[in-house]
């Protein structure tokens, strides 16, 4: 009986641990350093937030591992022997493997900021992020967060449930402007600052983090010379790989750990899977490091197939995403960028008072179906991953909007309006259909 | 780590943060209450009518004052904040206070109403608690109030009240609104005004020469098996009163059409819902009362085995206690084999499943095991109703593709302590015949991913594979 070893107990590595045991009899050997168990990282903040207590956001009980043979190991890899096949661990152990997932994820981007490793400046990603958060939050009057993308949000919506003041540096002109069009941007970065009364600074950079003279920050100073007081400051400037204890090993590592898309390395019997994953070749138009929830799923659920001997790349359907920012649900379905691409058309809806809004985008000419943001209304992803698959055109989904609201029941519809003012603006003719049963409209 | 810093003090670290309007409204709620306590201890008041009306009036206006303090100049959105660090919701002292003075308040209720004032005074006159009850008792029916009048006023006074709370609370989410505005009408009018106003006419619970024709519950929606005596002969014998007709009979058939048909075809196209989390006076005081205690019922696999073995334990005893009341009823004995069937068969499933279970635990336990105790181990209604919904219905909790992020939010806020991210982060729907259909779990998710929702029987339980979608690597087994 081989063993695999999986370090990382994220999405990735225990999707892969789950499926290897669904299909094969292999010994499985998951080891972390982080938490005994697997946690759900994207949940961190309802913990902080007194939403749900850590043992909540477990998505097994503890019963699980071993009820399904899955042996757990709480220890710190400092060396991978891939010659003799075997991990040194930090306690002294070692532990031979047969195959070997890695499965890191990654660590909080830092950008050699002057006083970036001062005590009080930190990132948002681990468990112990979540408890130096705790510590570093208790006599906080002020934060200041660097950075305007999904972490940054949430970490000034943590705060601001402690009563601290946040002020949020982002160096686009509007909140998350790399990637939201600038329409949703300036609509999210008003929620923000209007409703959150968050101190929302855009266009605006860090230039160094202030020591108190204790070693603990006391200020931020931005490129433009403003010193603002801070007791907090958060760095969520995006995430990369958490690989550097592998640099002592014979796996070829360039941002993450460099694999094919069957998650090969350069070593045969190692794989990399997750955050810390980097692809030589970028996989149906994809980044090739993803960090995202549900890649680390795919990733997993694909490289158990593989070690257990039905050999299977990398193939994920179409984009999709989520997000919340504060009480703003975001989905997206295709590819939106934050600018229009070379033959892209697009039409962009807002509702009059409330902040919901639409964002869809296609070929002007072969009106093929690209991509739609969501804010506000919620949308069925199974229909929209049809549609992309089948490149169905944009007068397909407008005509059948109605059956991809996935909105609560008794909410309220928008769907004439949108139309509406679709047709106005594009001098389309669509009619709306009425909604009908979704699955039929699926297995047609 | 929050973990530990859970505060068990009544002195929540919260507690600085009570704006104005919560401290006011909160005083002045607590004052209602306060005198419902100290008539509670014995203390009779000489102004029953001026008093009931203060403790109406500044219970209902003080909960509003504080729901206004509480959300107002907020954003509509979740309102969980703090949730797990506040004594009073994460079984801290304000907690178990407050479990302690309800689960008293029902053991009085049934056992000892003589305590609450019931029948005390000169003559059999009510004094204390139910005393101040009485000129509201009076004004319905032209009689002294009964511990029973008194706890369905009260019942309705917080349906009511923490209703009007949970739509503020909820007013993003429109489904909320209206089955909460359904279950505020279903309590004060079918379960309250109209059985009171019946008496009043004398369609019901009236003497008449000296003689008392009898009584039977009023409550339109109130459907046996939760309404388990139903069938008792007393009660069978009171809606077929001379007295009591037309309206008598209509209630005798309306409560066995409702069981055997209208029951069945409802759930089938809606699911249990309907019921529980729309019309039901339990799932009422639940889903408004309750609402803080959600997140405190056990999402264990544990728990789930002891409710399956437990709630249909209830249901199969209550009809067995049925059966053998009918059989003494159309057999006019009182004895079932030689045994007694008051003493051994009506009497234990009314001390334990009416009393204890759906009562003290039932609601006495709130803040300790959650808002639907009763509701998920107990109910025999929720029982036959939850056997249709998973077996034969249109009802399921639709998860939205591959969304599913696992962050846990919809299992914590189920009150039946489903694990609802078991199911979602698999792409799987939710077809659980505990499921009470409440919505919460749809309106805590942060990315979209639930929706209650009728639809064909076929494909209703989501994907059967182990692969979610967005993996384009597998075939999705259908």
């Amino acid at each position: 009986m081989s063993k695999v070893v999986i370090i990382g107990n994220g999405i990735s590595g225990v999707t892969a641990a789950r499926h290897i045991r669904k299909n094969s009899d292999k010994e499985i050997l998951i080891i972390s350093a982080e938490t005994e168990h697997f946690y759900s990282r994207t949940a961190l903040m309802y913990v902080f937030m007194g939403h749900m207590r850590y043992e909540d956001i477990k998505p097994y009980e503890d019963w699980f591992w071993e009820k399904n043979r899955i042996d757990l190991m709480f220890d710190y890899v400092s060396h991978v022997d891939t010659d003799n096949k075997m991990l040194e661990m930090k306690s002294g152990e070692n532990v031979t493997y047969d195959a070997l997932i890695i499965a890191t994820g990654s660590k909080s981007n830092k950008f050699g900021w002057p006083g970036e490793d001062l005590n009080g400046v930190q990132g948002l990603y681990s468990y112990q992020d979540l408890q130096l958060l705790e510590n570093n939050s208790r006599d906080t009057k002020r934060a200041v967060i660097v950075g305007g993308g999904l972490i940054g949000v949430e970490m000034a919506e943590m705060l601001a449930t402690r009563k601290i003041d946040v002020t949020v540096l982002v160096r686009e002109d509007v909140f998350w402007g790399n990637v939201l069009p600038k329409e949703e941007g300036e609509m999210i970065s008003k929620h923000i600052r209007d409703d959150h009364h968050i101190d929302l600074r855009l266009n605006a950079e860090l230039e160094e983090i202030i020591d108190n003279g204790n070693g603990r920050v006391k200020a931020v100073k931005t490129k433009d010379g403003e010193v603002i007081d801070c007791q907090l400051v958060g760095l969520t400037a995006g995430v990369s790989p958490n690989v550097e204890f592998l640099k002592t090993s014979k796996l070829e590592i360039d941002r993450g750990v460099v694999v094919n898309e069957f998650f090969e390395t350069n070593i045969p019997d190692v794989y990399a899977i997750g955050d810390c994953a980097q692809f030589k070749e970028t996989v149906n138009g994809r980044k090739n490091i993803e960090q995202v929830w549900y890649t680390g799923r795919i990733m997993g659920e694909t490289v158990a197939q593989t070690i257990c001997g039905n050999k299977m790349s990398y193939n994920p359907g179409p984009w999709f995403n989520s997000a919340k920012f504060f009480d703003i649900e975001y989905q997206t379905y295709g590819w939106v960028f934050n600018e229009l691409k070379e033959n892209q058309a697009d039409y962009y809806w807002e509702h009059e008072k409330e902040k919901i809004c639409l964002h869809l985008i296609w070929n002007k000419n072969t009106d093929e179906f690209i991509g739609i943001n969501t804010f506000g209304i919620r949308l069925r992803h199974d229909l929209f991953d049809k549609w992309l698959k089948e490149k169905a055109s944009i007068e397909t989904v407008m005509t059948e909007l109605r059956n991809a609201n996935f909105d609560p029941e008794f909410y309220s519809h928008y769907e004439k309006d949108i139309v509406q003012g679709f047709n106005d603006s594009t001098g389309k003719e669509i009619r709306l259909k009425p909604q009908k049963w979704w699955r039929k409209l699926i297995s047609a | 780590m929050a973990e530990q810093e859970l505060n068990f003090s009544v002195s929540g670290k919260y507690a600085q943060y009570l704006n104005l309007w919560q401290k006011l409204g909160m005083i002045l709620a607590l004052s209602g209450t306060g005198i419902i306590l100290i008539t509670w201890g014995g203390v009779s008041l000489t102004n029953n009518a001026a008093w009931l009306t203060v403790v109406i009036l500044s219970i209902f206006i003080g909960t509003v004052m504080f729901t206004y303090g509480t959300y107002a100049g907020k954003t509509a959105g979740i309102k969980n904040d703090g949730v797990y660090f506040r004594s009073h919701t994460a079984r801290g002292a304000i907690g178990w206070a407050v479990g302690i003075v309800l689960t008293a308040f029902y053991v009085f209720l049934y056992w000892f109403p003589s305590y609450l004032g019931y029948q005390t005074g000169v003559n059999g006159t009510n004094e204390g608690l139910i005393a101040l009850f009485d000129p509201l008792s009076y004004f319905f029916k032209g009689k002294p109030a009964s511990q029973w009048f008194v706890y369905g006023s009260i019942y309705t006074l917080v349906i009511v009240s923490l209703g009007i709370k949970f739509i503020v609370k909820y007013r993003h989410n429109r489904y909320h609104i209206i089955r909460t505005i359904s279950v505020m009408i279903a309590q004060l009018g079918l379960a309250y005004l109209v059985p009171e106003i019946l008496a009043g006419m004398n369609y019901n619970d009236v003497s008449q020469g000296g003689e008392y024709l009898g009584w039977y519950d009023a409550d339109l929606k109130n459907v046996w098996p939760l309404d388990y005596d139903f069938f008792y002969g007393w009660h069978l014998d009171a809606m077929q009163q001379k007295a009591y007709q037309p309206i008598g009979m209509i209630y005798l058939v309306w409560g066995i059409l409702l069981f055997l048909i209208v029951t069945p075809i409802i759930t089938y196209f809606v699911g249990k819902r309907w019921y529980c989390s729309w019309v039901c006076g339990c799932g009422g005081l639940a889903e408004t009362a309750g609402d803080p205690y959600r997140h405190l019922s056990s999402k264990k696999l544990s728990a789930w085995k002891l409710e399956r073995w437990l709630i249909h334990a209830v249901l199969v005893l209550v009809f067995l206690m049925t059966a053998v009341t009918l059989y003494g009823y159309f057999f006019n004995t009182g004895t079932f084999f030689g045994l007694e069937i008051y003493t051994y068969f009506q009497k234990p499933y009314g001390f334990v499943i009416g009393a204890i279970f759906s009562g003290i635990v039932g609601v006495g336990f709130y803040p300790l095991l959650g808002n639907r105790v009763w509701c998920r181990f107990g109910c025999p209604m929720a029982a036959y109703m939850g056997i249709i919904q998973r077996f034969k219905s249109r009802f399921r909790i639709t998860t939205n593709g591959g969304q599913c992020i696992s962050c846990g939010n919809c299992s914590t806020y189920c009150e039946q302590g489903i694990d609802v991210r078991a199911y979602a982060q698999k792409g799987q729907n939710i077809v659980r015949a505990s499921c009470v259909g409440c919505g919460v779990c749809s309106a805590v998710c942060p990315r979209g991913v639930l929706k209650l929702e009728n639809g064909p029987e076929e494909k209703r339980l989501g994907n059967e594979g182990p692969i979610v979608l967005g993996n384009d690597g597998f075939k999705i087994e259908k």
